[in-house]
């Protein structure tokens, strides 16, 4: 393993304090956790609290800031926080109009975010969730967990977090996140494995030729393995299996994230991001936005994810809406 | 005579050397299926639970379990956190203030712990993951409690099954959790958390 740490039991603890001396004008560490919180609170607004394992950065903690998220709860690399530490971040951030849970779909960060929501419900705070399952490398259907929460977390934290910027109430934040849940599909490949800092060595091998497909953002083995292929082969099967989950035709308009793993240059985003807009505008998808670079990470993992959002127009005009966080950034 | 308080301070402490020494293990199990981490996030709950029992002397057999809970709850995370709490924490509730534990308390205590495990997980035997232990263990020492079996006995068959029924878990395909990702890949694996209770459960002793 070579990394530019310390020590692995100290990489949490000291990238959060390095995110906060970095951006003092975002972010503020709550006192005693592993919370990162909005430094300019807006009274009265919905909070929107998300989070997960780390090393996915800059999710989530990257995304807290105005138009977006109140507070990151940041737990151990690839293991969903605690549920006291995501009830300290509900109690850092919650207004009277109560607190919005944004939480990918895996069975730890459900569990131990709904304790936390147990937790601030014995307090009387008020809260809601939105469950985001956007992969569709994997079945959906009563025999499993269901889908996974990848990349399409961003987008949610962008629409959602304008929803509640505005004004909106618990309810109505709710009722926009998961409709946006509905209209937005991922699909991941890698090329090479991640190495979590206290394992020292890499979850699974892949050897020079070949690529593993719809693998999640754990290092996780995916679904497939098989010889690597050029990149618009590879951009293709993403968008394809995407497309065949949620069927698009000739007007729609869409919201596109081109989304490193964390390994992979820009220049070969590009490179996937040409061909996927090339095949939408073949069958007549308009793309209003698209994004393009390291945003859900699996660590060093080479490879990158394809996200699509349909969009209509009050999903359009929050996607426009002002945000400014450490991360994502949109000056309309 | 039944299990007292020291009895399960020491049963507690034998758990955390065991996961201790299994760590690597069952860290490689999780990587196989999962996401490779059951065995550090195990080693770190319970360093946790052998921290506060050495904070706390004096303990009751629920408050044990209390403390055997919180600890995970709040120190693990992922979902070995707090499926292994609420395991703890409700079969905390099930013996109550009772000083000493018959046979008929550990099944009790494993009845409503399990039952727990069902509902925070969504999941039920048969799918290839911790239940796949528990389940059919709790049944045999509820079994044996009825039918009048000796605690020493008892415990010495729930070992023996829990090691079958975790070496089954390589037969199921994977329903629930990480590993119901790969669907027919995560075939001819044990499930790490399935070995997890097994090493737990072997652990127990009656004094």
């Amino acid at each position: 393993m070579k990394k530019i740490i310390n020590a692995p039991e100290n990489v949490v603890d000291e990238m959060l304090k390095g995110l906060g001396a970095s951006f003092p004008q975002y972010v503020t560490r709550v006192p005693g956790t592993d919370v990162m919180a909005r430094r300019r609170k807006k009274d009265g607004k919905v909070a929107l609290v998300s989070g997960g394992g780390s090393g996915h950065e800059p999710s989530h903690a990257g995304f807290v800031g105005e138009g977006m998220l109140d507070a990151a709860v940041c737990g151990a690399v690839f293991t969903s926080p605690t549920p006291d530490q995501v009830y300290e971040a509900v109690k850092a951030v919650q207004t009277d109009a109560g607190v919005l849970l944004i939480i990918k779909n895996y069975t730890g960060d459900v569990m131990n975010f709904e304790m936390a929501m147990e937790m601030a419900d014995a307090e009387g705070i008020k809260t809601a969730k939105v469950v985001i399952d956007d992969d569709v490398a994997v079945m959906n259907s009563t025999w499993t967990v269901g889908r996974r929460g990848i990349a399409g977390t961003v987008l949610l934290h962008k629409i959602a977090g304008a929803a509640a910027e505005e004004g909106r109430s618990l309810e109505e934040v709710k009722r926009i996140g998961e409709k946006v849940v509905a209209n937005i599909r991922s699909m991941g490949m890698a090329l090479s494995p991640c190495i979590v800092p206290a394992a020292g060595k890499p979850n699974f091998t892949l050897a020079e030729n070949e690529m593993e497909m719809g693998l999640g953002i754990h290092g996780e083995p995916g679904v497939r393995r098989e010889a690597v292929k050029p990149a618009d082969a590879i951009a293709d099967e993403l968008l394809g299996r995407i497309l065949e989950d949620m069927p698009l035709s000739a007007g729609d308009e869409i919201a596109l994230l081109v989304n490193g793993l964390g390994g992979t240059p820009l220049m070969e985003l590009f490179i996937v991001s040409r061909r996927v807009h090339e095949a939408l505008a073949g069958i007549g998808v308009k793309v209003h936005n698209t994004n393009v670079g390291n945003y859900m990470t699996s660590i060093e993992m080479a490879g990158c994810s394809v996200t699509v959002l349909k969009l209509d127009e009050e999903l359009k005009k929050l996607y426009d809406a002002k945000a400014d966080t450490p991360a994502y950034k949109n000056f309309g | 005579m039944g299990v007292t308080s020291e009895t399960i301070r020491g049963i507690l402490l034998d758990m955390a050397l065991i996961i201790e020494e299994n760590k690597q293990y069952l860290t490689d199990l999780d990587a196989a299926i999962g996401d490779g981490d059951h065995g550090h996030n195990m080693a770190r709950g319970f360093a946790a639970i052998k921290t506060k029992l050495g904070e706390n002397p004096e303990l009751t057999p629920e408050g044990l379990l209390k403390t055997a809970a919180m600890a995970p709850i709040s120190n693990v995370g992922g979902a070995s956190g707090p499926l292994y709490g609420t395991l703890f924490l409700k079969g905390a509730g099930a013996i109550g203030g009772k000083p000493e534990l018959e046979l008929a308390d550990l099944a009790a205590l494993l009845r409503e712990g399990v039952e727990g495990v069902k509902t925070r997980g969504r999941s039920d035997f048969g799918e290839k993951t911790m239940l796949d232990v528990l389940v059919p263990v709790q049944r045999s020492l509820e079994s044996d409690a009825a039918a009048g079996v000796s605690c020493g006995e008892a415990l010495a068959k729930a070992k023996k099954l829990a090691e079958e029924c975790a070496g089954k878990t390589r037969d199921i395909v994977a329903t629930k959790g990480r590993a119901s990702y790969l669907g027919e890949r995560s075939l001819g694996h044990i499930d790490p958390g399935a070995m997890s209770s097994c090493l737990l459960i072997s652990t127990l002793k009656e004094g």
